[in-house]
């Protein structure tokens, strides 16, 4: 009965796109990176990083925006360093991804530390507000959950569509995904591998950064060091669980961030009484696990994705 | 003829010259392509011929030598711009994305990067015509992971030409195709020569080169070793251009075939990936006879290189060594029962690269006296076994501690063959012996195999090389999807119904019949 209740309330949905805007944000950017070839483990890094940064910018001054492209910027730049040393150089991108994890994190804190040392609480802003689109957000249930959001969640949602549309509708795409399924076949058509891969993985992290930078600006009004708790490596699993296509992906996020929702909501009902919270919070973790266990099954990975390419060698 | 001299130049090469370290790849080689004609590279494994168009197309840069193409100077290292003047390369292996479809692929960096539409139906109207033009059917709308190796080329052909390639570059074209598949491919290219193409065929095929070339030019060690005029000359003679010296066929002496040392009856494996296993396969290998098994890569030699190794159990059907059904079946039962194997892929199963030349020698031996007593290595017997093998199979390396992947592929498989041969086996499983040796290697590699069978020895090789089967078997079964032709005795088939067979033609009743 309760479970019936939680569904049918708006309060249930809304919150479920809000969580879901974060992943949507970072799973696409990861999308982009293993399409092209390039796992990216920096992705948790990144959304810290992201995070910080897009906060500390508008904290210093900036307007809203501005701090969504400084945070954008911040992954870009550990992008750079993350394509740098998988792509030219060829390096491990399993080690790679997560020394720059390792590396963003850190230097979130340490940034954070020389800014404000005296601080026990970390300052608030003033984050972006729900845009209510006129007419679309009185629809019972649906205007509320899809229409009520704040600009950032709009923005995700209409990169659903952009980045499907390059991908399998435009010459760009087209290399793309080539160079993440046989990078020789770009390298013969004349394409440089080099420069699409890393061009890839820079965005994409750019991508990721803004994802970490929904939490601080939109979601929630303050930088924490454990606010984005393994939603990267959650991004990762929705990639695969998405079998690589933006559409589905975000179904995987919108998917778990309903998970996410209702196990909130779950506690509060009397069953919350008998069972420990704990268990409510594994509830989403469980069912994605089971989720990419039933979808993944048939996945294409892209052949190449790993797999560094030296020009020349055969 | 005359009207061939006349013809514009539209690619000369000038002096190119490459080094790998002290291998000098390519030593000032210069030549010119005119337009309308077929000119064959021929040389060895090795002789730098794959090297000289990787130059040509940008994907190395010479040490010195220029590249012209029409009359321009083409930039050193730039893929892209031997495409944009006009070159089209087929690579031997080939740069497709499986994933993706026959379109995808050819359009891949046929339009500016960033512009923002992809005009799939135009570009599916212009493949259709090229297509149809030069005889190259296939579905566009195909994945290409689905389609055979013969479909693949012709999606490279393809590729080539939607971007008005007016130089053919084919790097052993013919390696992977049946003997049908080569006759459409060449008259694919009589077709691009009659429209003003000009066409570079690489390859080590003296008959293909006879039956396609106008011009020959020939390599060896890296040299420009002689240029003739394809009516000028013959087999043999560009034979001896390519290796220098005469070349000498493994002859087989007439010998009755001994009993059947290894029998399979109606045996089936199951499928490995893409890979087909086995379906209804019957065979026996005799005492003292080469049992030939010809089929176009991917058919279920591997499945059947399996079996008899050791490494798959049959699921249906029945299996007898040595007269007798074997209880358990293992790699280390395949060993016990004395079947020798030498395996198709000498780089990931047949050696471990970063181990010694001894730890190699002594894979498949080392558990038994004398490498080793109650769990201890012998190594200096170990390291005796490996330096005989090194001295009888005259392998060139600087000893026996050496990492096998510092030696060459003839010199790794001469290890690998006397490992393999070193204890007498009774059963010789031969899978792709001499692929990617120069003939050098390849004769010695044969020779050892041919004595193994005066001997009494049972060899079942398996090549995608027909005229290596053809020549060296004494009798031969094509496989087909995991089915097995009936014998053909040495002699009876001709390359051409050999042929009809690798395509799967024949096959429909024996199923049927199964």
């Amino acid at each position: 009965m309760e479970l019936f209740d939680i569904l049918l309330s708006a309060s249930f949905w809304a919150a479920a796109v809000r969580i879901a805007s974060p992943l949507i944000f970072a799973t696409l950017g990861e999308l982009i990176c293993e399409r092209a070839g390039v796992l990216n483990l920096g992705i948790e890094g990144i959304m810290v990083i992201g995070a910080f940064a897009g906060w500390m910018a508008v904290y210093l001054g900036a307007g809203l925006w501005a701090g969504v492209f400084v945070a954008m910027l911040a992954g870009m730049a550990f992008g750079l360093l993350h394509a740098t040393l998988t792509v030219p150089f060829g390096l491990s991108q399993h080690v790679v991804g997560l020394g720059v994890t390792l590396l963003a994190t850190a230097t979130a804190a340490f940034a954070y530390r020389l800014s404000l040392p005296e601080v026990t609480s970390p300052p608030r802003i003033e984050p972006f507000q729900p845009w209510p689109i006129p007419g679309l957000a009185d629809i019972p249930l649906i205007g509320p959950a899809l229409f009520a959001q704040t600009p950032l969640t709009y923005l995700a949602f209409a990169l659903i569509a952009v980045v499907s549309v390059v991908l399998y509708r435009t010459p760009l795409g087209l290399a793309l995904r080539a160079a993440g399924e046989n990078p020789a076949s770009v390298e013969a058509q004349g394409l440089s591998v080099t420069a699409l891969r890393m061009g890839a993985v820079i965005v994409g992290s750019g991508l990721m950064a803004v994802g970490g930078a929904f939490l601080t600006m939109s979601a929630f009004s303050s930088f924490f060091f454990e606010m984005v708790n393994g939603r990267g490596w959650i991004c990762i699993a929705l990639v695969v669980f998405g079998a690589w296509r933006p559409g589905k992906a975000a179904l995987g996020a919108l998917l778990f961030a309903a998970f996410d929702a209702g196990q909130v909501r779950l506690q509060q009902t009397p069953i919350g009484a008998y069972v420990p919270y704990q268990v409510f919070l594994m509830v989403p973790y469980l069912l994605s696990i089971l989720a990419l266990e039933l979808m993944s099954r048939r996945a294409e990975v892209p052949a190449a994705l790993m797999v560094p390419f030296n020009k020349g060698e055969r | 003829m005359a009207r061939e001299v006349e013809a514009e130049v539209v690619l000369r090469l000038c002096g190119i010259t490459k080094r790998f370290g002290p291998l000098l790849a390519n030593d000032a080689i210069s030549f010119d392509l005119r337009r309308g004609e077929v000119v064959a590279l021929l040389g060895e494994n090795g002789a730098g011929k794959t090297t000289l168009m990787n130059i040509l197309f940008g994907h190395y840069t010479a040490d010195e030598g220029t590249v012209e193409v029409f009359g321009r100077p083409l930039p050193p290292g730039q893929p892209r711009a031997a495409l944009m003047a006009g070159v089209g390369m087929v690579h031997q292996h080939f740069t497709l994305a499986d994933n993706m479809t026959v379109l995808e692929n050819i359009l891949i960096g046929t339009r500016p990067i960033l512009s923002l539409r992809l005009d799939m139906r135009a570009a599916r109207a212009r493949v259709a015509r090229l297509a149809a033009d030069f005889g190259l059917a296939v579905d566009p709308g195909a994945r290409v992971g689905t389609l055979s190796v013969g479909e693949r080329q012709r999606v490279e052909i393809l590729k080539a030409l939607y971007r008005d390639a007016r130089i053919l570059i084919l790097d052993e074209p013919t390696a992977v195709l049946t003997p049908q598949e080569t006759a459409a491919l060449f008259e694919t290219l009589r077709k691009a020569v009659t429209l003003g193409l000009s066409v570079i065929f690489i390859s080590h095929k003296l008959g293909e080169v006879m039956a396609i070339s106008s011009r020959v030019l020939v390599l060896r060690h890296g040299r420009l070793a002689g240029e003739v005029a394809t009516a000028d000359t013959d087999r043999h003679r560009l034979a001896e251009m390519m290796v220098g010296a005469e070349i000498t066929q493994p002859k087989l002496a007439e010998r009755a075939p001994g009993p059947a040392l290894l029998t399979l009856s109606a045996v089936h494996t199951p499928r490995r990936g893409n890979a087909p296993g086995l379906r209804g396969v019957s065979l026996g290998l005799h005492a003292g006879q080469i049992t030939g098994l010809a089929g176009v890569s991917g058919n279920g030699q591997a499945a059947l290189a399996a079996l008899i190794g050791g490494l798959e159990a049959p699921v249906r059907g029945g299996m007898e060594l040595h007269g007798l059904v074997p209880a358990d079946w293992s790699p280390r039962a395949a060993l016990a029962a004395g079947i020798a194997r030498i395996p198709e892929d000498r780089h990931r199963t047949g050696s471990i690269a970063d181990l010694s030349l001894t730890e190699n020698a002594v894979l498949e031996s080392y558990a038994d006296a004398p490498y080793s007593r109650k769990g201890w290595m012998n190594w200096p017997e170990a390291e005796a076994f490996a330096r005989r093998i090194i001295k009888t199979y005259d392998v060139r390396c600087p000893g026996p501690r050496v990492p096998i992947r510092l030696l060459s592929g003839g010199n790794m498989q001469k290890l690998i063959l006397g490992r393999a041969l070193a204890a007498g086996p009774r059963i010789i499983l031969a899978n792709q012996p001499v692929r990617g040796l120069d003939i050098g290697a390849v004769t010695f590699v044969h020779a050892e195999l041919v004595a193994a069978r005066h001997r009494g020895a049972a060899v079942l090789l398996i090549s995608e090389d027909l005229d290596e089967v053809m020549a060296l078997s004494d009798v031969i079964h094509v496989i087909y999807e995991g089915q097995l032709s009936p014998a053909f005795p040495r002699g009876s088939m001709s390359p051409a119904e050999l042929g009809i067979w690798m395509a799967g033609d024949g096959f429909e009743g024996a199923v049927d019949a199964a």
